[in-house]
Protein backbone atom coordinates (compact mmCIF):
# COMPACT_ATOMS: atom_id res chain seq x y z
CA UNK A 1 0.00 0.00 0.00
CA UNK A 2 2.30 2.51 1.21
CA UNK A 3 4.57 2.55 -2.26
CA UNK A 4 1.47 2.36 -4.32
CA UNK A 5 0.64 5.81 -2.33
CA UNK A 6 3.83 6.72 -2.80
CA UNK A 7 3.87 6.24 -5.98
CA UNK A 8 1.19 8.12 -6.63
CA UNK A 9 1.92 11.24 -4.56
CA UNK A 10 4.84 11.18 -6.44
CA UNK A 11 3.76 11.17 -9.87
CA UNK A 12 1.33 13.83 -8.61
CA UNK A 13 3.98 16.79 -8.05
CA UNK A 14 6.00 15.39 -11.05
CA UNK A 15 2.90 15.71 -13.55
CA UNK A 16 1.62 18.56 -11.38
CA UNK A 17 5.43 20.28 -12.48
CA UNK A 18 4.91 19.63 -15.96
CA UNK A 19 1.68 20.67 -16.03
CA UNK A 20 2.81 24.38 -14.90
CA UNK A 21 5.83 24.40 -16.96
CA UNK A 22 4.21 26.50 -19.75
CA UNK A 23 2.68 29.27 -17.60
CA UNK A 24 5.08 28.98 -14.92
CA UNK A 25 7.88 29.62 -17.24
CA UNK A 26 6.36 32.33 -19.62
CA UNK A 27 5.08 34.07 -16.08
CA UNK A 28 8.87 33.83 -14.83
CA UNK A 29 10.65 35.14 -17.98
CA UNK A 30 7.93 37.96 -18.72
CA UNK A 31 6.66 38.99 -15.33
CA UNK A 32 8.26 38.09 -11.99
CA UNK A 33 11.51 39.08 -13.54
CA UNK A 34 11.11 41.78 -15.11
CA UNK A 35 9.10 43.09 -11.81
CA UNK A 36 12.39 42.63 -9.76
CA UNK A 37 14.31 44.60 -12.71
CA UNK A 38 11.78 47.34 -12.50
CA UNK A 39 12.79 47.02 -8.75
CA UNK A 40 16.08 47.62 -9.57
CA UNK A 41 15.82 49.72 -12.43
CA UNK A 42 14.69 52.34 -9.65
CA UNK A 43 17.75 52.52 -7.99
CA UNK A 44 19.89 53.29 -11.27
CA UNK A 45 20.54 56.01 -13.81
CA UNK A 46 19.96 54.35 -16.29
CA UNK A 47 19.36 55.42 -19.70
CA UNK A 48 17.97 53.89 -23.03
CA UNK A 49 20.98 52.11 -25.03
CA UNK A 50 23.16 53.03 -21.41
CA UNK A 51 23.59 50.71 -18.76
CA UNK A 52 23.21 52.67 -15.47
CA UNK A 53 25.04 52.66 -12.17
CA UNK A 54 23.52 52.13 -8.65
CA UNK A 55 22.53 55.36 -7.43
CA UNK A 56 20.39 54.68 -4.33
CA UNK A 57 17.31 56.58 -3.51
CA UNK A 58 18.89 59.65 -5.71
CA UNK A 59 15.56 58.54 -7.89
CA UNK A 60 13.22 58.63 -5.62
CA UNK A 61 14.60 61.69 -3.61
CA UNK A 62 14.95 63.32 -7.04
CA UNK A 63 11.31 62.94 -7.58
CA UNK A 64 10.04 63.65 -4.47
CA UNK A 65 11.42 67.32 -4.61
CA UNK A 66 10.52 67.17 -9.03
CA UNK A 67 7.00 69.64 -8.85
CA UNK A 68 5.58 67.59 -11.69
CA UNK A 69 5.77 64.23 -9.88
CA UNK A 70 3.78 65.73 -7.17
CA UNK A 71 1.57 67.40 -9.48
CA UNK A 72 1.02 63.75 -11.21
CA UNK A 73 0.41 62.39 -7.61
CA UNK A 74 -1.85 65.20 -6.76
CA UNK A 75 -3.71 64.19 -10.23
CA UNK A 76 -3.62 60.50 -10.02
CA UNK A 77 -5.21 60.62 -6.17
CA UNK A 78 -7.61 63.09 -7.65
CA UNK A 79 -8.92 60.90 -11.00
CA UNK A 80 -8.98 57.55 -8.75
CA UNK A 81 -10.93 59.21 -6.23
CA UNK A 82 -13.67 61.16 -8.18
CA UNK A 83 -13.77 58.48 -10.44
CA UNK A 84 -14.02 55.72 -8.43
CA UNK A 85 -16.94 57.71 -6.10
CA UNK A 86 -18.78 58.64 -9.40
CA UNK A 87 -18.71 54.57 -11.20
CA UNK A 88 -19.73 53.43 -7.68
CA UNK A 89 -22.65 55.41 -7.29
CA UNK A 90 -23.59 55.14 -11.22
CA UNK A 91 -23.17 51.82 -11.53
CA UNK A 92 -24.79 50.79 -8.55
CA UNK A 93 -27.65 52.68 -9.60
CA UNK A 94 -27.19 51.83 -13.27
CA UNK A 95 -27.25 47.67 -11.58
CA UNK A 96 -30.63 48.39 -9.12
CA UNK A 97 -32.19 49.64 -12.35
CA UNK A 98 -31.36 47.12 -14.22
CA UNK A 99 -32.26 44.03 -11.14
CA UNK A 100 -35.69 45.58 -12.00
CA UNK A 101 -38.41 43.76 -13.91
CA UNK A 102 -37.72 45.34 -17.35
CA UNK A 103 -38.83 44.43 -20.66
CA UNK A 104 -35.75 43.81 -23.23
CA UNK A 105 -33.29 43.17 -20.23
CA UNK A 106 -30.66 41.30 -21.75
CA UNK A 107 -30.28 43.71 -24.70
CA UNK A 108 -29.42 46.65 -22.30
CA UNK A 109 -27.15 44.58 -19.85
CA UNK A 110 -25.69 43.55 -23.32
CA UNK A 111 -25.69 47.00 -24.90
CA UNK A 112 -24.23 48.88 -20.95
CA UNK A 113 -21.24 47.21 -21.18
CA UNK A 114 -20.15 47.89 -24.95
CA UNK A 115 -18.09 51.04 -23.76
CA UNK A 116 -15.98 48.24 -21.52
CA UNK A 117 -14.83 46.03 -24.45
CA UNK A 118 -14.62 48.34 -26.94
CA UNK A 119 -10.57 49.29 -27.51
CA UNK A 120 -9.87 52.44 -24.73
CA UNK A 121 -7.68 53.54 -27.15
CA UNK A 122 -10.65 54.19 -29.87
CA UNK A 123 -13.50 55.05 -27.75
CA UNK A 124 -10.65 57.51 -26.36
CA UNK A 125 -10.66 59.23 -29.85
CA UNK A 126 -14.01 59.54 -30.15
CA UNK A 127 -14.25 61.17 -26.88
CA UNK A 128 -10.97 63.79 -28.22
CA UNK A 129 -13.60 64.21 -31.06
CA UNK A 130 -15.95 64.98 -28.98
CA UNK A 131 -13.73 67.42 -26.67
CA UNK A 132 -12.32 69.14 -29.81
CA UNK A 133 -12.39 73.10 -29.07
CA UNK A 134 -13.56 73.97 -32.47
CA UNK A 135 -16.14 71.20 -33.34
CA UNK A 136 -17.03 69.65 -30.28
CA UNK A 137 -20.56 68.40 -30.35
CA UNK A 138 -21.74 69.20 -26.73
CA UNK A 139 -20.70 72.83 -27.33
CA UNK A 140 -23.14 72.88 -30.50
CA UNK A 141 -25.69 71.85 -28.25
CA UNK A 142 -24.88 73.80 -25.48
CA UNK A 143 -24.85 76.94 -27.78
CA UNK A 144 -27.61 76.18 -29.67
CA UNK A 145 -30.07 75.63 -26.00
CA UNK A 146 -28.60 79.09 -25.45
CA UNK A 147 -26.85 77.92 -22.32
CA UNK A 148 -23.52 79.13 -23.48
CA UNK A 149 -22.13 81.88 -25.56
CA UNK A 150 -18.71 80.48 -26.50
CA UNK A 151 -17.23 76.88 -27.25
CA UNK A 152 -15.83 75.15 -24.54
CA UNK A 153 -12.18 74.21 -24.29
CA UNK A 154 -12.58 70.99 -22.79
CA UNK A 155 -8.69 69.77 -23.26
CA UNK A 156 -7.07 73.56 -23.37
CA UNK A 157 -7.60 74.55 -19.73
CA UNK A 158 -6.32 72.45 -16.87
CA UNK A 159 -9.45 71.89 -14.70
CA UNK A 160 -11.21 71.73 -17.60
CA UNK A 161 -9.12 68.73 -19.12
CA UNK A 162 -8.98 67.09 -15.64
CA UNK A 163 -12.87 67.18 -15.23
CA UNK A 164 -13.39 65.67 -18.98
CA UNK A 165 -10.59 63.09 -19.14
CA UNK A 166 -12.61 62.06 -15.73
CA UNK A 167 -15.89 61.81 -17.77
CA UNK A 168 -14.33 60.12 -20.37
CA UNK A 169 -12.56 57.37 -16.97
CA UNK A 170 -16.17 56.94 -15.46
CA UNK A 171 -17.98 56.62 -19.07
CA UNK A 172 -15.25 53.65 -19.80
CA UNK A 173 -15.75 52.11 -16.16
CA UNK A 174 -19.75 52.26 -14.83
CA UNK A 175 -20.46 49.47 -17.41
CA UNK A 176 -17.91 47.19 -15.42
CA UNK A 177 -19.08 48.52 -12.12
CA UNK A 178 -22.70 47.90 -13.30
CA UNK A 179 -22.09 44.53 -14.40
CA UNK A 180 -20.65 43.32 -11.91
CA UNK A 181 -22.95 44.67 -9.13
CA UNK A 182 -25.61 43.27 -11.02
CA UNK A 183 -24.07 39.68 -10.96
CA UNK A 184 -24.51 40.67 -7.11
CA UNK A 185 -27.78 41.62 -6.78
CA UNK A 186 -28.76 38.65 -8.72
CA UNK A 187 -27.47 36.31 -6.20
CA UNK A 188 -29.56 38.26 -2.81
CA UNK A 189 -32.60 35.67 -2.58
CA UNK A 190 -36.26 37.43 -3.10
CA UNK A 191 -37.34 35.95 0.47
CA UNK A 192 -35.10 38.74 2.10
CA UNK A 193 -37.59 41.13 0.29
CA UNK A 194 -40.62 39.23 1.19
CA UNK A 195 -39.68 38.56 4.71
CA UNK A 196 -39.01 42.18 4.91
CA UNK A 197 -41.71 43.69 2.86
CA UNK A 198 -43.95 41.55 5.58
CA UNK A 199 -42.41 43.20 8.11
CA UNK A 200 -43.55 46.50 6.34
CA UNK A 201 -39.93 47.80 5.13
CA UNK A 202 -39.53 51.26 2.82
CA UNK A 203 -37.94 50.30 -0.29
CA UNK A 204 -35.24 52.64 1.06
CA UNK A 205 -35.25 50.20 4.20
CA UNK A 206 -34.88 47.57 1.95
CA UNK A 207 -32.08 48.62 0.04
CA UNK A 208 -30.43 50.14 3.16
CA UNK A 209 -30.62 46.95 5.49
CA UNK A 210 -31.23 43.95 3.39
CA UNK A 211 -29.44 44.54 -0.34
CA UNK A 212 -26.38 46.89 1.12
CA UNK A 213 -24.89 44.54 3.61
CA UNK A 214 -25.41 41.46 1.34
CA UNK A 215 -23.96 43.62 -1.44
CA UNK A 216 -20.66 44.86 0.25
CA UNK A 217 -18.30 41.66 -0.48
CA UNK A 218 -18.71 42.21 -4.48
CA UNK A 219 -19.03 45.96 -3.98
CA UNK A 220 -15.46 45.63 -2.16
CA UNK A 221 -13.92 43.44 -4.58
CA UNK A 222 -15.90 45.49 -7.86
CA UNK A 223 -14.39 48.05 -6.32
CA UNK A 224 -11.19 47.42 -5.91
CA UNK A 225 -10.39 46.16 -9.19
CA UNK A 226 -11.77 49.61 -10.27
CA UNK A 227 -9.37 51.77 -8.07
CA UNK A 228 -7.06 49.32 -9.20
CA UNK A 229 -7.70 49.96 -13.24
CA UNK A 230 -8.85 53.78 -12.64
CA UNK A 231 -5.26 54.15 -10.48
CA UNK A 232 -2.60 52.11 -13.12
CA UNK A 233 -4.74 54.37 -16.34
CA UNK A 234 -2.64 54.86 -18.56
CA UNK A 235 -4.17 55.21 -22.53
CA UNK A 236 -7.72 57.26 -21.92
CA UNK A 237 -4.66 60.23 -20.40
CA UNK A 238 -2.25 59.39 -23.63
CA UNK A 239 -4.81 59.80 -26.23
CA UNK A 240 -6.66 62.61 -25.28
CA UNK A 241 -4.15 65.38 -23.35
CA UNK A 242 -0.83 63.46 -23.08
CA UNK A 243 -0.51 64.89 -19.76
CA UNK A 244 -1.05 68.13 -20.60
CA UNK A 245 -2.33 71.38 -20.57
CA UNK A 246 0.68 72.01 -18.36
CA UNK A 247 1.04 68.62 -17.27
CA UNK A 248 -2.47 69.24 -15.41
CA UNK A 249 -3.76 65.62 -16.55
CA UNK A 250 -0.41 63.67 -15.78
CA UNK A 251 -0.87 60.41 -13.94
CA UNK A 252 1.68 58.52 -12.79
CA UNK A 253 1.67 56.27 -15.33
CA UNK A 254 2.00 58.85 -18.19
CA UNK A 255 4.64 60.32 -16.37
CA UNK A 256 6.34 57.55 -16.11
CA UNK A 257 6.38 56.94 -19.90
CA UNK A 258 7.19 60.05 -20.72
CA UNK A 259 10.28 59.74 -18.67
CA UNK A 260 11.17 56.39 -19.71
CA UNK A 261 10.30 55.91 -22.79
CA UNK A 262 10.31 59.30 -24.60
CA UNK A 263 12.73 61.03 -22.50
CA UNK A 264 15.04 57.91 -22.25
CA UNK A 265 15.51 57.84 -18.43
CA UNK A 266 14.60 54.30 -17.75
CA UNK A 267 15.59 54.37 -14.14
CA UNK A 268 13.57 57.48 -13.53
CA UNK A 269 10.37 56.18 -15.00
CA UNK A 270 10.89 52.91 -13.41
CA UNK A 271 10.97 54.73 -9.63
CA UNK A 272 8.14 56.76 -10.61
CA UNK A 273 6.26 53.25 -11.80
CA UNK A 274 7.28 51.50 -8.41
CA UNK A 275 6.43 54.48 -6.48
CA UNK A 276 2.75 53.42 -8.01
CA UNK A 277 2.85 49.55 -5.76
CA UNK A 278 2.32 50.98 -2.10
CA UNK A 279 -1.13 52.44 -3.38
CA UNK A 280 -1.41 49.22 -5.12
CA UNK A 281 -0.91 47.24 -2.48
CA UNK A 282 -3.10 49.18 0.00
CA UNK A 283 -5.66 47.98 -2.83
CA UNK A 284 -5.16 44.88 -2.67
CA UNK A 285 -5.41 44.16 1.22
CA UNK A 286 -8.40 46.82 1.29
CA UNK A 287 -9.67 43.84 -1.25
CA UNK A 288 -8.47 40.68 1.12
CA UNK A 289 -10.47 41.90 4.04
CA UNK A 290 -13.33 42.87 2.13
CA UNK A 291 -12.92 38.75 1.09
CA UNK A 292 -12.32 37.62 4.65
CA UNK A 293 -15.93 39.50 5.59
CA UNK A 294 -17.64 37.26 2.80
CA UNK A 295 -16.39 34.08 4.14
CA UNK A 296 -17.63 35.47 7.57
CA UNK A 297 -20.79 36.42 6.57
CA UNK A 298 -21.33 33.17 4.72
CA UNK A 299 -20.87 31.53 8.29
CA UNK A 300 -17.92 29.31 6.55
CA UNK A 301 -14.13 29.13 7.57
CA UNK A 302 -12.20 28.55 4.60
CA UNK A 303 -12.65 27.02 1.31
CA UNK B 1 -45.35 56.00 11.82
CA UNK B 2 -48.18 53.61 11.04
CA UNK B 3 -47.69 50.55 9.87
CA UNK B 4 -50.66 51.26 7.00
CA UNK B 5 -48.54 54.16 5.96
CA UNK B 6 -45.34 51.95 5.23
CA UNK B 7 -47.51 49.29 3.72
CA UNK B 8 -48.82 52.15 1.01
CA UNK B 9 -45.43 53.77 0.17
CA UNK B 10 -44.40 50.13 -0.77
CA UNK B 11 -46.95 49.27 -2.43
CA UNK B 12 -47.70 52.34 -4.24
CA UNK B 13 -44.05 52.36 -5.35
CA UNK B 14 -43.98 48.71 -7.13
CA UNK B 15 -47.39 49.51 -8.54
CA UNK B 16 -47.50 52.67 -10.55
CA UNK B 17 -47.05 52.78 -14.07
CA UNK B 18 -45.95 56.14 -14.39
CA UNK B 19 -43.64 56.29 -11.33
CA UNK B 20 -41.97 52.90 -13.00
CA UNK B 21 -41.46 55.04 -16.16
CA UNK B 22 -40.05 57.78 -14.35
CA UNK B 23 -37.85 56.41 -11.97
CA UNK B 24 -36.81 53.08 -14.21
CA UNK B 25 -37.12 53.55 -17.84
CA UNK B 26 -35.57 56.96 -18.41
CA UNK B 27 -32.73 57.03 -16.26
CA UNK B 28 -32.00 53.88 -17.81
CA UNK B 29 -32.97 55.60 -21.30
CA UNK B 30 -30.47 58.47 -20.41
CA UNK B 31 -27.59 55.95 -18.78
CA UNK B 32 -28.12 54.24 -22.88
CA UNK B 33 -27.63 57.68 -24.43
CA UNK B 34 -24.76 58.74 -22.77
CA UNK B 35 -23.08 55.01 -22.79
CA UNK B 36 -23.93 54.91 -27.17
CA UNK B 37 -23.30 58.20 -27.96
CA UNK B 38 -19.68 58.08 -28.44
CA UNK B 39 -20.41 55.17 -30.77
CA UNK B 40 -22.87 56.63 -32.75
CA UNK B 41 -20.87 59.75 -32.93
CA UNK B 42 -17.83 57.63 -34.56
CA UNK B 43 -19.75 56.25 -37.14
CA UNK B 44 -21.79 59.04 -38.22
CA UNK B 45 -18.14 60.83 -38.62
CA UNK B 46 -16.47 57.99 -39.97
CA UNK B 47 -19.06 59.34 -43.06
CA UNK B 48 -19.82 62.53 -43.11
CA UNK B 49 -17.99 64.75 -45.66
CA UNK B 50 -15.34 66.89 -44.78
CA UNK B 51 -17.22 70.12 -45.40
CA UNK B 52 -20.08 68.98 -43.28
CA UNK B 53 -17.80 67.86 -40.90
CA UNK B 54 -15.82 71.77 -40.69
CA UNK B 55 -18.70 73.60 -40.54
CA UNK B 56 -21.28 74.56 -37.57
CA UNK B 57 -24.38 75.06 -40.11
CA UNK B 58 -26.93 72.72 -40.20
CA UNK B 59 -27.74 69.62 -37.79
CA UNK B 60 -24.36 67.98 -37.48
CA UNK B 61 -26.26 64.96 -35.65
CA UNK B 62 -26.82 63.73 -39.98
CA UNK B 63 -25.34 63.17 -42.55
CA UNK B 64 -26.48 64.90 -45.78
CA UNK B 65 -24.37 63.21 -48.10
CA UNK B 66 -22.77 60.52 -46.81
CA UNK B 67 -19.03 59.27 -48.23
CA UNK B 68 -16.86 56.61 -48.39
CA UNK B 69 -13.75 58.95 -48.52
CA UNK B 70 -12.30 58.16 -45.40
CA UNK B 71 -13.06 54.62 -45.60
CA UNK B 72 -11.38 54.24 -48.56
CA UNK B 73 -8.47 56.42 -47.79
CA UNK B 74 -7.80 54.07 -44.10
CA UNK B 75 -7.63 51.18 -46.33
CA UNK B 76 -5.79 52.16 -49.55
CA UNK B 77 -3.72 55.00 -48.23
CA UNK B 78 -2.20 53.81 -44.85
CA UNK B 79 -1.56 50.43 -43.28
CA UNK B 80 -4.53 50.14 -41.63
CA UNK B 81 -5.09 46.25 -43.64
CA UNK B 82 -1.44 45.52 -42.13
CA UNK B 83 -2.28 47.36 -38.50
CA UNK B 84 -5.65 45.19 -38.49
CA UNK B 85 -4.18 41.89 -40.00
CA UNK B 86 -1.07 42.25 -36.95
CA UNK B 87 -3.80 42.55 -34.02
CA UNK B 88 -5.93 40.11 -35.66
CA UNK B 89 -2.37 37.51 -35.36
CA UNK B 90 -1.01 38.45 -32.09
CA UNK B 91 -4.61 38.15 -30.52
CA UNK B 92 -5.03 34.78 -31.65
CA UNK B 93 -1.93 33.39 -31.06
CA UNK B 94 -1.91 35.06 -27.57
CA UNK B 95 -5.45 33.73 -26.46
CA UNK B 96 -4.39 30.15 -27.83
CA UNK B 97 -1.45 30.18 -26.38
CA UNK B 98 -2.74 31.58 -23.03
CA UNK B 99 -5.65 29.28 -22.82
CA UNK B 100 -3.57 26.05 -23.36
CA UNK B 101 -1.02 27.20 -20.70
CA UNK B 102 -3.86 28.07 -18.67
CA UNK B 103 -5.88 25.05 -19.07
CA UNK B 104 -2.56 23.19 -17.81
CA UNK B 105 -1.90 25.18 -14.70
CA UNK B 106 -4.91 25.44 -13.58
CA UNK B 107 -5.47 21.84 -13.79
CA UNK B 108 -2.82 21.19 -11.89
CA UNK B 109 -3.20 23.58 -9.08
CA UNK B 110 -7.12 22.82 -8.78
CA UNK B 111 -6.83 18.84 -9.73
CA UNK B 112 -3.33 17.51 -9.43
CA UNK B 113 -3.16 19.09 -6.38
CA UNK B 114 0.76 19.43 -6.06
CA UNK B 115 2.68 19.88 -3.30
CA UNK B 116 2.96 23.97 -3.10
CA UNK B 117 -0.54 24.04 -5.26
CA UNK B 118 -2.33 26.13 -3.08
CA UNK B 119 0.11 28.87 -2.76
CA UNK B 120 0.99 28.93 -6.72
CA UNK B 121 -2.97 29.32 -6.95
CA UNK B 122 -2.27 32.60 -4.59
CA UNK B 123 0.62 33.52 -6.63
CA UNK B 124 -1.45 33.48 -10.09
CA UNK B 125 -3.87 35.58 -8.22
CA UNK B 126 -1.62 38.02 -7.31
CA UNK B 127 0.34 38.07 -11.11
CA UNK B 128 -3.08 38.75 -12.27
CA UNK B 129 -3.36 42.02 -9.72
CA UNK B 130 -0.08 43.39 -11.31
CA UNK B 131 -1.36 46.18 -14.14
CA UNK B 132 0.76 46.71 -17.31
CA UNK B 133 1.64 50.28 -16.36
CA UNK B 134 4.18 49.25 -13.61
CA UNK B 135 5.59 46.46 -16.20
CA UNK B 136 6.41 48.01 -19.23
CA UNK B 137 9.77 49.65 -18.25
CA UNK B 138 11.28 46.83 -17.38
CA UNK B 139 9.83 44.29 -19.76
CA UNK B 140 10.80 46.76 -22.48
CA UNK B 141 14.25 46.06 -21.45
CA UNK B 142 13.75 42.27 -21.14
CA UNK B 143 12.10 42.72 -24.86
CA UNK B 144 15.01 44.44 -26.25
CA UNK B 145 17.73 42.01 -24.64
CA UNK B 146 15.73 39.18 -26.22
CA UNK B 147 16.32 41.15 -29.94
CA UNK B 148 12.56 41.01 -29.93
CA UNK B 149 11.95 45.01 -30.09
CA UNK B 150 9.56 45.66 -32.90
CA UNK B 151 8.81 42.43 -33.54
CA UNK B 152 5.17 40.82 -33.28
CA UNK B 153 6.62 37.91 -31.34
CA UNK B 154 7.59 40.71 -28.25
CA UNK B 155 3.23 41.15 -28.23
CA UNK B 156 2.90 37.48 -28.71
CA UNK B 157 5.03 36.81 -25.47
CA UNK B 158 4.38 39.27 -23.38
CA UNK B 159 0.12 39.57 -23.45
CA UNK B 160 0.20 36.02 -22.10
CA UNK B 161 1.54 38.07 -18.82
CA UNK B 162 -2.03 39.15 -18.51
CA UNK B 163 -4.42 36.56 -20.37
CA UNK B 164 -2.65 33.65 -18.15
CA UNK B 165 -3.08 34.80 -14.54
CA UNK B 166 -7.08 35.71 -15.74
CA UNK B 167 -7.53 32.34 -17.65
CA UNK B 168 -6.06 30.28 -14.86
CA UNK B 169 -7.59 32.01 -12.64
CA UNK B 170 -11.23 31.25 -14.37
CA UNK B 171 -10.93 28.11 -15.10
CA UNK B 172 -9.34 27.06 -11.99
CA UNK B 173 -13.34 28.23 -10.84
CA UNK B 174 -14.64 25.97 -13.53
CA UNK B 175 -12.43 22.96 -12.62
CA UNK B 176 -13.41 22.83 -9.02
CA UNK B 177 -17.37 22.83 -9.93
CA UNK B 178 -16.46 19.43 -11.96
CA UNK B 179 -17.47 16.32 -9.90
CA UNK B 180 -14.34 14.32 -8.52
CA UNK B 181 -16.36 11.07 -9.13
CA UNK B 182 -15.95 11.15 -12.33
CA UNK B 183 -12.14 11.57 -12.65
CA UNK B 184 -12.22 8.78 -10.17
CA UNK B 185 -14.42 6.52 -12.14
CA UNK B 186 -12.31 7.31 -15.09
CA UNK B 187 -9.12 6.23 -13.02
CA UNK B 188 -10.58 3.41 -12.26
CA UNK B 189 -10.95 2.19 -15.65
CA UNK B 190 -7.28 2.98 -16.05
CA UNK B 191 -7.52 6.66 -17.88
CA UNK B 192 -4.30 8.47 -17.46
CA UNK B 193 -4.30 12.04 -15.91
CA UNK B 194 -4.01 13.03 -19.99
CA UNK B 195 -6.76 11.13 -20.82
CA UNK B 196 -9.20 12.59 -18.31
CA UNK B 197 -8.15 16.23 -19.18
CA UNK B 198 -8.91 15.65 -22.46
CA UNK B 199 -11.72 13.50 -23.10
CA UNK B 200 -13.54 14.52 -19.61
CA UNK B 201 -12.51 17.97 -18.02
CA UNK B 202 -12.15 20.02 -21.19
CA UNK B 203 -15.50 18.51 -22.86
CA UNK B 204 -17.24 19.44 -19.70
CA UNK B 205 -15.71 22.92 -19.24
CA UNK B 206 -16.41 24.41 -22.76
CA UNK B 207 -18.80 27.35 -21.66
CA UNK B 208 -15.42 28.30 -18.91
CA UNK B 209 -13.07 27.85 -22.10
CA UNK B 210 -15.33 30.11 -24.47
CA UNK B 211 -15.09 32.40 -21.74
CA UNK B 212 -11.75 32.53 -20.95
CA UNK B 213 -11.23 32.60 -24.62
CA UNK B 214 -13.65 35.46 -25.55
CA UNK B 215 -12.39 37.83 -22.39
CA UNK B 216 -8.82 36.62 -23.35
CA UNK B 217 -9.00 37.56 -27.38
CA UNK B 218 -10.72 41.11 -26.30
CA UNK B 219 -7.78 42.38 -23.60
CA UNK B 220 -5.42 41.32 -26.40
CA UNK B 221 -7.38 43.12 -29.20
CA UNK B 222 -7.40 46.12 -26.40
CA UNK B 223 -3.96 46.07 -25.58
CA UNK B 224 -2.38 49.59 -25.59
CA UNK B 225 0.61 50.25 -23.27
CA UNK B 226 2.77 46.89 -24.58
CA UNK B 227 2.43 47.49 -28.17
CA UNK B 228 3.17 51.36 -27.91
CA UNK B 229 6.36 50.83 -26.11
CA UNK B 230 7.56 47.43 -27.75
CA UNK B 231 6.67 48.47 -31.07
CA UNK B 232 7.66 51.21 -33.60
CA UNK B 233 8.03 49.91 -36.94
CA UNK B 234 4.33 51.24 -38.91
CA UNK B 235 4.36 47.45 -40.36
CA UNK B 236 4.20 45.59 -37.04
CA UNK B 237 1.68 48.08 -35.36
CA UNK B 238 -1.81 47.00 -33.84
CA UNK B 239 -5.16 48.95 -34.72
CA UNK B 240 -5.03 51.09 -30.99
CA UNK B 241 -1.70 51.97 -31.83
CA UNK B 242 -1.53 52.43 -35.40
CA UNK B 243 -4.67 54.51 -35.50
CA UNK B 244 -3.66 56.88 -32.45
CA UNK B 245 0.27 57.40 -33.10
CA UNK B 246 0.23 57.77 -37.57
CA UNK B 247 -3.43 59.14 -38.10
CA UNK B 248 -2.68 62.05 -35.95
CA UNK B 249 -0.73 64.17 -38.31
CA UNK B 250 0.18 67.09 -37.39
CA UNK B 251 -2.36 69.99 -36.39
CA UNK B 252 -4.82 69.26 -38.82
CA UNK B 253 -6.87 66.25 -37.91
CA UNK B 254 -8.56 63.83 -40.37
CA UNK B 255 -11.49 63.17 -38.12
CA UNK B 256 -12.97 61.11 -40.71
CA UNK B 257 -10.35 59.02 -41.03
CA UNK B 258 -9.56 58.80 -37.22
CA UNK B 259 -13.57 58.12 -37.04
CA UNK B 260 -13.21 55.64 -39.31
CA UNK B 261 -10.40 53.86 -37.96
CA UNK B 262 -11.82 53.87 -34.41
CA UNK B 263 -14.69 52.39 -35.77
CA UNK B 264 -13.10 49.06 -37.91
CA UNK B 265 -11.37 48.61 -34.99
CA UNK B 266 -14.03 48.52 -32.44
CA UNK B 267 -15.98 46.21 -34.58
CA UNK B 268 -14.57 43.09 -34.75
CA UNK B 269 -14.63 42.69 -30.62
CA UNK B 270 -18.07 44.31 -30.64
CA UNK B 271 -19.07 41.43 -33.36
CA UNK B 272 -17.73 38.66 -31.11
CA UNK B 273 -19.23 40.00 -28.19
CA UNK B 274 -22.32 39.98 -29.51
CA UNK B 275 -22.34 36.48 -30.03
CA UNK B 276 -21.15 35.14 -26.81
CA UNK B 277 -22.61 38.27 -24.28
CA UNK B 278 -23.33 36.12 -21.71
CA UNK B 279 -20.04 33.54 -22.27
CA UNK B 280 -18.05 37.27 -21.82
CA UNK B 281 -20.67 38.83 -19.33
CA UNK B 282 -20.24 35.12 -17.43
CA UNK B 283 -16.16 35.50 -17.49
CA UNK B 284 -15.92 38.88 -16.28
CA UNK B 285 -18.57 38.33 -12.92
CA UNK B 286 -16.55 35.08 -12.20
CA UNK B 287 -13.24 36.41 -12.39
CA UNK B 288 -14.39 39.23 -9.69
CA UNK B 289 -15.88 36.35 -7.89
CA UNK B 290 -13.74 33.91 -5.36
Amino acid sequence: MTPLLERVQNSRNVLGLIFMMPAALLLLLFLTYPLGLGVWLGFTDTKIGRAGQWIGLENYIFLMGDSVTQLALFNTMFYTTVASVLKFFLGLWLALLLNKNLAFKSFFRAVILLPFIVPTALSAIAFWWIFDSQFSIISWALVKMGWIDTYIDFLGSPWNARFSTLAANVWRGVPFVAITLLAGLQTISPSYYEASAIDGATPWQQFWHVTLPLLTPIIAVTMTFSVLFTFTDFQLIYVLTRGGPLNATHLMATLSFQRAISGGALGEGAAIAIAMVPFLLAAILFSYFGLQRRTWQQGGSDK
Amino acid sequence: MSKDTQDNVGMSYLDSNANKVFKTYLPLLLFIFVLLFPFYWMGITAFKPDNELLSRDGNPFWIIAPTLAHIEKLLFRTAYPQWMWNTILVSVTATFFSLFASVLAAYAIERLRFKGAKHTGLAIFLAYLVPPSILFIPLASVVFQLGLFDTRLALILTYPTFLIPFCTWLLMGYFRSIPFELEECAMIDGATRWEILVKIILPLSVPGLISAGIFAFTLSWNEFIYALTFVSSSEVKTVPVGVVTELVEGDVYHWGALMAGALLGSLPVAFIYSFFVEYYISGMTGSVKE
